[in-house]
């Protein structure tokens, strides 16, 4: 089997000094693919995407982006070699406008990022209409859709989401999906967490269930809607 | 005109006086905000940041006059504050590696900073007496008055005379300008979003590619700029003095704490209520009154409601009641 684009591989860690709270845990996505990462509440998965980005010490495994080791950069390296992440929580800027937010996202960018900024209009049109109110006055989905367009600015090669559609209701929820299959039909990689387990599966070409810090099933997305064991411990039946 | 002699005897004992004091507050507090919201501490050296700005102004302007360059009728010191705004700057930065960096790296907590703020104004504090004295320094030369009381009364045929001092004017049109540039910074420049989105949130920030040491290494600049603007224009109008400069962190802190932590609106807002709040209470009210009032009911004392040597109760009133009631400040700061 060929490398991974992007892999956390046997990621061993925990926050700061306390106990380790992943486990020989590994993820990995590839170009054009949806990953998809599921498991109960506090099996780790925000830890291993954070772990992934660098935002804690993994003490043992590694994380290699297009087969370099880059276990040991920090978060801002990591998003110069084109890693973008929307985190769980607080992942945008409420108290600057949205078009501010989009702006924050292409920092690093030293070209000029109005074309990007048009493509994310394109991609979410109600942002366009709000692009000059604060974005913390927005809606739940709203702010999403803000928080997933701020880091596509940095036109990242490979896509970290951490519960895109916390909070929103569920038609909202089916449209930001539609959105995020959107951007990875243009070969971006995404990396998910979701804790809609069951759509998210149906539309991940790769699945992982966490629990407790460990990989505990592997598969392609279909492969996990099927096996029992998973369809009775994590899909409610 | 009994009327307009009232108005204008309160023009000019409050208004006035008021104005000036109150703009050279906000500039004070604007700094104060600044770091609180990027450094996300309460920056007890402020005070002696800005003695130590208004110093070398000051010793630069004495440089000057010994050349005999001097400004027509403009204060020299305005000449020499690019200078006095650069070596604050280099103390600032200077501060912030061999000091503050060390507590960034350990992520300490707000209060360490806060802790370690106060042992850095003590060294500051020393250095500014250890270079220029304890004592009084009076430094503003050029014309003394944009108006004068006399000129007013001439003019205008009141009783009543309204003077406006070359340094309120300064004052206020400096602050005007220092106001409208850090607002285009911090509004238009890339540099200056990239502070309020490190301002509003640290990690988002981190993964935006935004270089935190970068967006403190700005902060300290700007906050040098305005600490020394502050300083020498309230040098000018007053006195310089590093006790009372040091005295000055509570009305600034309280301007700052009213108008709410983090927010520069606020900071300015805040400058000008403790500023008119303490100049009205501690105005002796008789004059005016007088003036206004029937034959009657004319005043037997001063109607001074506080005296002068009080005025920094006033501040800490306004803070108590702001902290007990909106400890947010009228701008929906952070809660302190
Ligand atoms: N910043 C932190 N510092 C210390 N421990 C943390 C921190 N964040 C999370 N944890 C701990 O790590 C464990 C895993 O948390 P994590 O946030 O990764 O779970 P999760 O799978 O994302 O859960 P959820 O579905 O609720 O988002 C939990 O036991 C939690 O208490
Ligand atoms: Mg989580």
């Amino acid at each position: 089997m060929s490398e991974p684009f992007l892999i956390g591989d046997a990621m061993t860690g925990g926050y700061g000094k306390g106990p380790d709270i992943l486990h020989e845990c590994t993820i990995a996505v590839n170009p054009g693919e949806i990953a998809v990462i599921v498991g109960p509440n506090g099996a780790g998965k925000s830890t291993a995407m954070k772990a992934v980005f660098g935002l804690l010490n993994v003490r043992s495994g590694a994380v290699r982006l297009d087969g370099e080791d880059i276990t040991s950069l920090s978060p801002q390296d990591r998003v110069v070699k084109g890693m973008g992440f929307v985190p769980q929580t607080q992942n945008i800027f409420t108290s600057m406008t949205v078009e501010e937010n989009l702006e924050m996202g292409g920092f690093i960018r030293t070209d000029d990022i109005r074309d990007t900024m048009e493509q994310v209009y394109d991609l979410f049109p109600i942002l366009r209409d709000k692009r000059n109110q604060p974005a913390g006055e927005l809606s739940g989905g709203q702010r999403q859709q803000v928080a997933v367009g701020r880091a596509l600015m940095t036109k990242p090669k490979v896509l970290m989401l951490d519960e895109p559609t916390a909070g929103v209701s569920p038609i909202v929820m089916d449209e930001l999906f539609d959105r995020i299959i959107e951007v990875s039909r243009t070969g971006l990689p995404i990396l998910m967490v979701e804790q809609n387990a069951k759509q998210a599966l149906e539309i991940a070409d790769k699945g992982y269930v966490l629990v407790q810090g460990r990989n505990a099933y592997t598969g392609t997305g279909q492969e996990l809607l099927a096996d029992p064991e998973v369809r009775k411990s994590f899909l409610g039946g | 005109m009994d009327f307009l002699n009232a108005l204008v005897a309160f023009v000019n004992f409050v208004g006035v006086p008021a104005i000036a004091y109150g703009s050279q507050l906000a500039i004070g507090a604007l700094g104060v905000t600044l770091v609180y919201s990027v450094l996300r501490f309460s920056n007890f050296a402020h005070g002696d940041t800005m003695a130590f700005g208004t110093m070398i102004t000051i010793l630069v302007t004495w440089w000057l006059q010994s050349l005999g360059v001097s400004f027509g009728p403009l204060p020299t010191a305005l000449l020499a504050l690019p200078a006095g705004i650069a070596a604050t700057m280099a103390l600032m930065l200077f501060t912030d590696r061999t000091v503050y960096k060390f507590y960034r790296a350990q992520k300490a907590k707000p209060v360490v900073f806060v802790m370690v703020s106060l042992g850095v104004m003590f060294m500051m504090n020393g250095l500014v007496r250890f270079v220029i004295g304890p004592g009084d320094q009076r430094f503003a030369d050029g014309e003394r008055f944009l108006i004068s009381a006399r000129d007013f009364k001439a003019m205008t045929g009141l009783r009543e005379g309204l003077a406006i001092k070359t340094t309120q004017g300064i004052t206020v049109i400096t602050a005007v300008i220092v106001v409208a540039l850090l607002f285009w910074f911090l509004n238009k420049t890339r540099t200056g979003k990239s502070m309020r989105a490190y301002s509003d949130n640290e990690d988002l920030a981190l993964l935006s590619g935004i270089n935190p040491e970068r967006v403190v290494m700005y902060t300290w600049l700007i906050v040098a700029s305005l600490a020394t603007i502050a300083g020498v224009l309230y040098g000018l109008d007053k006195s310089f003095k590093p006790f009372t400069y040091f005295q000055l962190l509570l009305p600034i802190f309280a301007a700052a704490i009213v108008g709410g932590l983090g927010s520069p609106i606020g900071a300015i807002a805040g400058g000008f209520i403790i500023a008119f709040s303490e100049v009205t209470i501690t105005y002796a009210w008789k004059k005016v009154l007088t003036y206004v009032l029937p034959e009657s009911l004319k005043p037997d004392g001063l109607v001074q409601l506080l005296s002068t040597d009080y005025k920094f109760a006033v501040s800490f009133t306004i803070l108590v009641i702001v902290l007990l009631f909106k400890p947010t400040g009228l701008f929906k700061g952070k809660a302190v």
